[in-house]
């Protein structure tokens, strides 16, 4: 064999494996599913921090398509991403995975349902809502508080109310799929059927139609969360020059923690840790410091914002001087399309502004 | 001939990995384990420093929380990074410090265990300074397999 065929082959084994891990990994609803949704709407769509996915009530009232553009555009502001690199073959493997969730002979009420719009009052509609939805579904149509993270807590509902003035879910739901969901319930969550609780066919058709009139509400709000990740050109660190020296610099802010109604938890340097007791890097130091209500609070809304819990100043001496870094929250709290936590997270980056004035003056 | 076709091999292997690879990394890098939350603590620690990082700190958000006579469950959040890393990237670009050393929160939800971690690519748009992308890659990388391997 000389040299060159024997490279071909290499090279051709090669280009197999790729394709075959590419085709293999691409129709594997399974493994898909697993990195992509387990995480929040557990396994075999037991529910979590997402609403069960597994239950058959939901699954013979929601279409493939609704499936499939739940997927592709996500709830804008409540946690549910949007995947929009998955390839359409990919999101069509997990959906075939997540129809399994139910047993093969319920597999053949598989719904479809016409686009057409249901006409209705929109006024008489709102009424109904706001007397029979809002206490879960929100006066707006936000949706329940709290996004549907349970991170073991105790709350109200075992499954949050999704939002409905959702450009995700007014682009996925039809107006006839709506209607379904509120003709059957959804049994086995706490939305129950509204025929069944005595409103009259039109009296639901009137709703639908309020509820598709959120279609402007949920396209401000989108607008809204699109304006705060233009935050883009906000600076991911707030960083401030400090005119003393590294140790004032601490012991100033150290102060100014504990006056703005916050608990310094510890000082440390950075590389502590990572570095034999002793030979730190001495001018590089962390303040954590924190507020327990405030990340009780946080922590309900969104467990996943513990990742920048508790709040941290750290102190520099660079070439340039002595600085004072902290994360900008208002930056990061597009990370986690979650709309009630971007409030939290400017409040944050406001109390951290304060303490490094205080600090610096 | 040979030449060229084994210089693309190692592209031609990084695009299979690429096409394996079924998480779509989100900003937030989220896995849920079916393990309890002492075993997929131990499995993520163990996970951290097979890939070469050393743990400086593991911070206890629930036992603050409890002290404070807040109800919650166990929560964590592991501090890692490898020391000249961290020494280097903190010398030249000290902009970044406020995102070091690297960390990973976990928490139980019942019976089973949720890890997150912050995509380190996300800090490519944050500093997009060319001596930093290979670091924030490879991160990227680590991190994807620890959270491969807590799937289990
Ligand atoms: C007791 C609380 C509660 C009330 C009252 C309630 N819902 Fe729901 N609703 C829920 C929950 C929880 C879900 C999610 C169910 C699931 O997990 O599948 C839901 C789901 C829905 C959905 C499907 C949304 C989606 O993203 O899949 C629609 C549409 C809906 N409700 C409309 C209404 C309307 C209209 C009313 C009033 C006539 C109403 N609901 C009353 C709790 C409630
Ligand atoms: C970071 C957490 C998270 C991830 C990851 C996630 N979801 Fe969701 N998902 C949610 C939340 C939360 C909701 C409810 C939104 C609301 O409350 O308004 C939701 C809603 C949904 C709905 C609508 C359910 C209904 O009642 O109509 C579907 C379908 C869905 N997700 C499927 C998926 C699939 C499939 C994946 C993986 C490709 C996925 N989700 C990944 C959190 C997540």
């Amino acid at each position: 064999m000389n040299r060159i065929s024997f490279t071909k082959k290499t090279l051709a084994v090669v280009l197999l494996l790729i394709s075959t891990g590419g085709v293999c990994a691409g129709i594997n609803g399974k493994s898909l599913y697993q990195h992509n949704c387990a995480a929040c709407h557990g396994d075999g769509g037991k529910g979590g921090v997402g609403v069960p996915l597994g239950l058959e009530s939901f699954q013979v009232t929601i279409s493939d398509s609704y499936l499939f553009s739940t997927i592709r555009n996500g709830r804008p502001g409540r946690v549910m991403p949007a995947f929009k690199r998955m390839s359409d073959a990919q999101i069509d493997a997990i959906i075939k995975y997540v129809r399994r969730f139910v047993k093969s002979s319920k597999q053949s009420i598989r719904v479809t349902y016409s686009s057409k719009s249901i006409k209705g009052d929109i006024k008489a509609g709102a009424k109904i809502y706001q007397k029979n939805c809002a206490a879960c579904h929100g006066a707006k149509g936000e949706g329940g508080k709290g996004t549907g993270v349970t991170f073991s807590r105790p709350r109200d509902l075992p499954i949050i109310a999704p939002a409905l003035a959702n450009s995700g879910f007014l682009k996925s739901a039809s107006d006839s799929m709506i209607k379904q969901t509120l003709v059957k319930g959804r049994k086995g969550t706490p939305m129950v059927s509204f025929l069944q609780k005595g409103l009259k066919m039109k009296d639901i058709d009137n709703v639908v139609a309020y509820i598709r009139s959120f279609e402007k509400l949920a396209a401000a709000n989108e607008k809204k969360l699109s304006h705060d990740a233009k935050a883009k050109n906000l600076s991911p660190v707030i960083k401030v020059r400090s005119e003393y020296d590294l140790k004032t610099t601490v012991a100033n802010l150290q102060k100014a923690v504990a006056a703005s109604n916050y608990k310094l938890i510890r000082t440390q340097y950075l590389n502590q840790g990572l570095v034999e007791k002793g030979k730190e890097n001495k001018k590089q130091v962390i303040l954590y410091f924190c507020n327990f209500n405030q990340l009780n609070t946080a922590l309900a809304i969104d467990p996943r914002v513990g990742l920048f819990l508790p709040c941290r100043l750290t102190v520099a001496e660079t070439k340039d001087g002595v600085f004072i870094y902290a994360v900008n929250s208002s930056r990061l709290s597009q990370l986690y399309n979650n709309a009630e936590l971007s409030k939290i997270c400017g409040a944050m980056r406001v109390t951290y502004m304060a303490i490094i004035e205080e600090a610096t003056l | 001939m040979r030449q060229k076709i084994t210089k693309y091999l190692p592209l031609l292997a990084l695009m299979g990995v690429f096409f394996m690879n079924n998480g779509f990394a989100q900003d937030l890098m989220m896995v849920r384990s079916k393990q309890a939350f002492p075993e997929t603590m131990t499995d993520l620690q163990n996970a951290i420093i097979k890939h070469g990082y050393k743990i400086s700190r593991i911070q206890r958000v629930d036992i603050g929380l409890t002290k404070a006579k807040y109800k919650t469950d166990k929560y964590r959040v592991v501090f890692f990074g490898k020391q000249d890393e961290i020494e280097k990237i903190s010398r030249d670009y000290p902009d970044i410090i406020a995102y070091l050393p690297l960390k990973i929160s976990i928490f139980a939800e019942g019976e089973q265990t949720l890890v997150v971690g912050m995509n380190p690519e996300k800090l490519s748009e944050f500093y997009p300074q060319a001596g930093l992308q290979l670091y924030f890659k490879r991160w990227k990388h680590d991190y994807q397999s620890i959270f491969d391997g807590l799937v289990k």
